[in-house]
């Protein structure tokens, strides 16, 4: 009824989208409240340009991903998760980042197990001060997905196929 | 193996007649190819249903985990190598005490799958006389680890790309049913609440549908990472035959490579996913 853009993030939908030549890549960025937020806030603040495709996420702290929101993230249609935090030493509350990047370690490996296209995920340390390296890095990421295109292997498992 | 059986009998009559603990938990005769059965036995009288043999494959060690076990103030549980050191990644995360348990260690040569063969954890076993426990029955059994048996299937996935892989997974996942045997088999599996519980939100999708396949089988691993023991009691209540142990072995590979830990040890060692170091890995992060 409602032919809301918000609408066809429904899973089951994802797949049609395939065929539609107007695809852009569809970037889910979950980044963390003390960092990166404020980085891309400073881009935005200096007016500093970057494609519109990714959706942020605030998290309080990478400490805080979980990698289920990854994997909701890819079942809801993304093509393309970054996960970014403060650099190491940098952590609002000491050590989040810490023991975040220990969490990447494993589930990129298990990720790589089970055969995901690790060009889709994406992992980066931005500071509060870096605006243009949130810049360059959605700008880059953007380039990398819209190259492969749609996430067709996730979006066949999504619709059962 | 199969003289074991009276020294367990023996320990638990003694154990349940002087009041040590409340009940043993062990295997008994059970009903399906000669297999052991998991047996609560609570008096002294019925010590003599205990027995130990090659078909005794279960980890009893999950049952800490659930009632009546986990309410019992001391309990003793009959156990091989491999399921004692499930119980020393409890201790470490600190899910039982120590003076709770009573390990009744056996002496172990190796079990048999249902299909005769030879578990990998019997061929990789470096802990067929038991180091950890309160009292041991059995005489001394060497181990010699065979060094290949682990990584053998893991090195036939690494030869796949990444799109076979995915390929091999899908189909192997889609035979899942959500039946969360794997769970419940799983001493280490140990969320009161599993997150494939969890209803709002919902996190993993509960039809036996591939997408909450995936992201069931996906987050069992990972929340085993650093953990699994490698028992392979999932792998054995699996009823569609999943190779859930490719997944925890290729974890344990990972773990090992970059936090030179393996699971189930030593009691007082702090797990890899509990801890950090300043010089972890940075290499992939932008």
């Amino acid at each position: 009824m409602n032919e809301s853009p918000q609408s066809e993030t429904k899973t089951g939908e994802a797949g049609q989208r395939k065929a539609d030549s107007s695809w852009e890549p569809r970037i889910v960025a979950f980044i963390c409240n003390w960092c990166t937020y404020t980085g891309a806030d400073l881009a935005g603040t200096s007016r500093m340009k970057y494609p519109p495709y990714v959706r942020v996420i605030k998290i309080p702290c990478t400490g805080r991903f979980d990698p289920l929101f990854m994997i909701k993230a890819f079942e809801r249609g993304a093509d393309g998760v970054l996960v970014s935090g403060c650099h190491p030493g940098d952590c609002h509350y000491t050590a989040g980042n810490y023991n975040a990047r220990r969490k990447y370690t494993v589930f990129k490996s298990l990720l790589e197990t089970l055969g995901m296209d690790m060009d889709r995920i994406w992992f980066s340390w931005i500071s509060a001060s870096e605006g243009g390296k949130w810049v360059e890095t959605i700008r880059k990421f953007t380039e990398v997905i819209r190259e492969k295109g749609p996430f067709q292997e996730y979006r066949e498992m999504i619709d059962g196929g | 193996m199969a003289d074991r059986t009276d020294g367990i009998r023996e320990i638990a009559r003694k154990w349940l007649t002087d009041g040590t603990v409340e009940a043993v938990v062990g295997w008994e005769q059970g009903t399906y190819k000669g297999k052991g059965a998991p047996v609560l036995i609570r008096k002294a009288e019925d010590a003599d249903r205990l027995l130990f043999n090659e078909r005794c494959t279960n980890n009893l060690m999950t049952y800490l985990k659930r009632d009546p076990v986990s309410k019992m103030e001391k309990v003793g549980i009959v156990a091989k190598g491999c399921d004692i050191k499930s119980l020393i990644g409890l201790l470490q995360e600190s899910q039982v005490e120590r003076e709770k348990v009573k390990v009744l260690a056996v002496t172990c040569t190796g079990v048999e799958k249902d299909d005769g063969t030879v578990p990998v954890k019997c061929q990789a076993c470096d802990v067929n006389t038991p180091t950890f426990y309160d009292e041991i029955v059995g005489e001394k059994v060497a181990s010699n680890p065979d060094p290949e048996a682990r990584s053998k299937d893991l090195e036939r996935l690494d030869a796949m790309t990444p799109a076979e892989r995915y390929r091999f997974w899908r189909e192997e996942l889609d035979k899942c049913i959500r039946c969360y045997a794997c769970r419940q088999a799983c001493p280490l599996c140990i969320c009161s609440r599993c997150i494939a519980e969890k209803n709002q939100p919902q996190w993993v999708e509960t039809s036996p549908h591939p997408r909450g396949n995936f992201s069931w089988n996906l987050i069992r691993a990972y929340h085993l990472a650093g953990r699994c023991v490698e028992c392979e009691a999932c792998e054995t209540a699996c009823p569609v035959n999943i190779p859930l142990m490719l997944l925890n072995r290729a974890m344990a590979r990972t773990v090992k490579g970059a936090f030179d830990y393996e699971a189930g040890k030593d009691p007082e060692i702090q797990p890899p996913l509990r801890t950090f170091n300043l010089d972890d890995d940075n290499s992939f992060i932008l």
